[in-house]
């Protein structure tokens, strides 16, 4: 096995070129539990813990792949309140401060923890390769289980999101709060300069996915201009569209039935929060 | 390969390391620090956690080539000679520590708890030490250690 260790994106990119069976690793958080256990010996690890420009974000806002949760917590958690959300719910303190969302992306389990705030809040992935950049939309970044958008010679570079213009949540549902790998999760956005909603529905189908219909109910249900507390038949409906939307198996953690049941509960509990929030912010403003 | 990495304030040096093997394996098997213990080899268990510049991870999960020319402190660079470290004393003190296994994890969690708040509350002493497993003590000779760390710093 070789161990490559570029310290710039330039000489990454090159070698990933050169060596597309190399594998990235930043945080480790996945890939080294592989190795470990011997579930995968790659030609050569591609250490991207020495690049600078994957290690910081700028306005806007475009975060480089390698900003561990910690840092999008302590740092980014009032532009980005639901991506900040789900990263507090990643494995432990020690894993935070080692795992990265690009590895969440490079991983792409339908499992894992920032996807349904990623595709609810719009996220637009940057990948890179020597032959140029690619945006790829969050909704079209997911492929099937671990299997993501990437060519064997792209890397992920960097995430964009525009600073939250609305309430955002997101919710977990696991045996305890700490150490856990999702049974089933959920992210909600509001927009409501724009009349619209992003969810979607996390270890719940083959790649984590946006929940359309349950979307374009409520923006068409919430009177965004005049927020007023919900009715519990628009909650109970939103609750619906979005199980409809998850095609989940029986495994281990869950049941289908129960991931199913469980969607409906989280979105309309996240859905009561959000509201609440812009109800609030009426209030305050009045 | 070679990887020159500082540990507890030392410049050391391992050779022949194997490109995928962890910092763990490293710190125990070649530069004869025992103290990080290796239990579940996938960061579920907190008890191999050291400093890497200045930051807890588990030792498992770094790949050894990923600390070249970077600095690690293990629980075995709390103590300043034979005098324990306030966390350590506590722990002794409290009686948190029964088989032991999961004790150098422990300590070296609740030693960075205590640089970053130095009087944590109940639930943050809970949040900071959760990614740590005991399958003794049931955690509250533990919770009364790091209080009583808390109070003497």
């Amino acid at each position: 096995m070789d161990f490559l260790r570029p310290e710039t994106l330039a000489e990454a990119l090159e070698l990933k070129a050169q060596r597309p069976d190399a594998v990235p690793i930043a945080g480790g958080t996945d890939v080294m539990v592989e190795l470990n256990y011997d579930h995968r010996r790659p030609s050569a690890l591609l250490d991207l813990t020495r690049v600078p420009e994957l290690q910081q974000w700028s306005d806007g806002l475009r975060i480089g792949a390698g900003v561990p949760y910690v840092r999008i917590i302590d740092e980014l958690g009032a532009e980005l309140p639901g991506l900040a959300m789900a990263s507090r719910t990643v494995g432990s303190p020690q894993i935070r401060n080692r795992g990265t969302v690009g590895g969440n992306l490079g991983a792409a389990s339908p499992a894992g923890d920032t996807h349904p705030v990623l595709l609810a809040s719009g996220a637009v992935i940057e990948v890179a390769s020597v032959r140029g950049t690619r945006m790829i939309p969050a909704a079209e970044f997911y492929l099937g289980v671990k299997r993501n958008a990437l060519e064997p010679d792209e890397l992920i570079v960097a995430v964009h999101l525009t600073p939250a213009k609305g309430p955002q949540q997101f919710s977990k549902v696991g045996t305890r709060n700490a150490m856990v790998i999702a049974v089933c999760s959920f992210g909600i956005s509001l927009f409501p300069e724009e009349n619209r909603v992003g969810a979607a529905v996390g270890s719940a189908a083959p790649t984590p996915r946006r929940a359309h219909e349950a979307e374009q109910f409520l923006a068409s249900a919430l009177d965004f201009k005049n927020p007023k507390p919900l009715l519990d038949s628009v909650k109970r409906e939103f609750g619906e569209l979005v199980s409809r939307a998850a095609s989940p198996i029986d495994d281990v953690r869950g049941s289908a039935a129960y991931r199913k049941h469980a969607l409906a509960v989280m979105a309309r509990r996240t859905l009561g929060w959000a509201w609440q929030e812009l109800v609030d912010g009426e209030r305050a403003c009045a | 390969m070679r990887v020159n990495v500082t540990v507890n304030s030392e410049q050391r040096q391992a050779d022949d390391v194997w490109e995928g093997e962890s910092l763990l394996f490293v710190l125990r098997e070649r530069l004869g620090l025992p103290g990080s213990k290796n239990a579940c080899e996938q960061g579920e268990c907190g008890s191999c956690t050291v400093y890497l510049d200045n930051v807890p991870v588990c030792a498992c999960l770094v790949a050894a080539g990923q600390v070249q020319d970077r600095e690690v402190r293990t629980v075995e660079g709390l103590a300043d000679g034979d005098t324990l470290d306030p966390v350590q004393e506590a722990f002794v003190e409290a009686g948190a520590v029964q088989c032991g296994f999961c004790t150098p994890g422990l300590v070296v969690q609740a030693h960075d708890l205590l640089d970053r708040v130095p009087n944590p509350s109940d639930p943050e002493i809970r949040e900071a030490l959760a990614g740590n497993l005991c399958r003794c003590t049931g955690y509250e000779k533990i919770l009364d250690a790091v209080r009583l760390a808390a109070s003497r710093r």
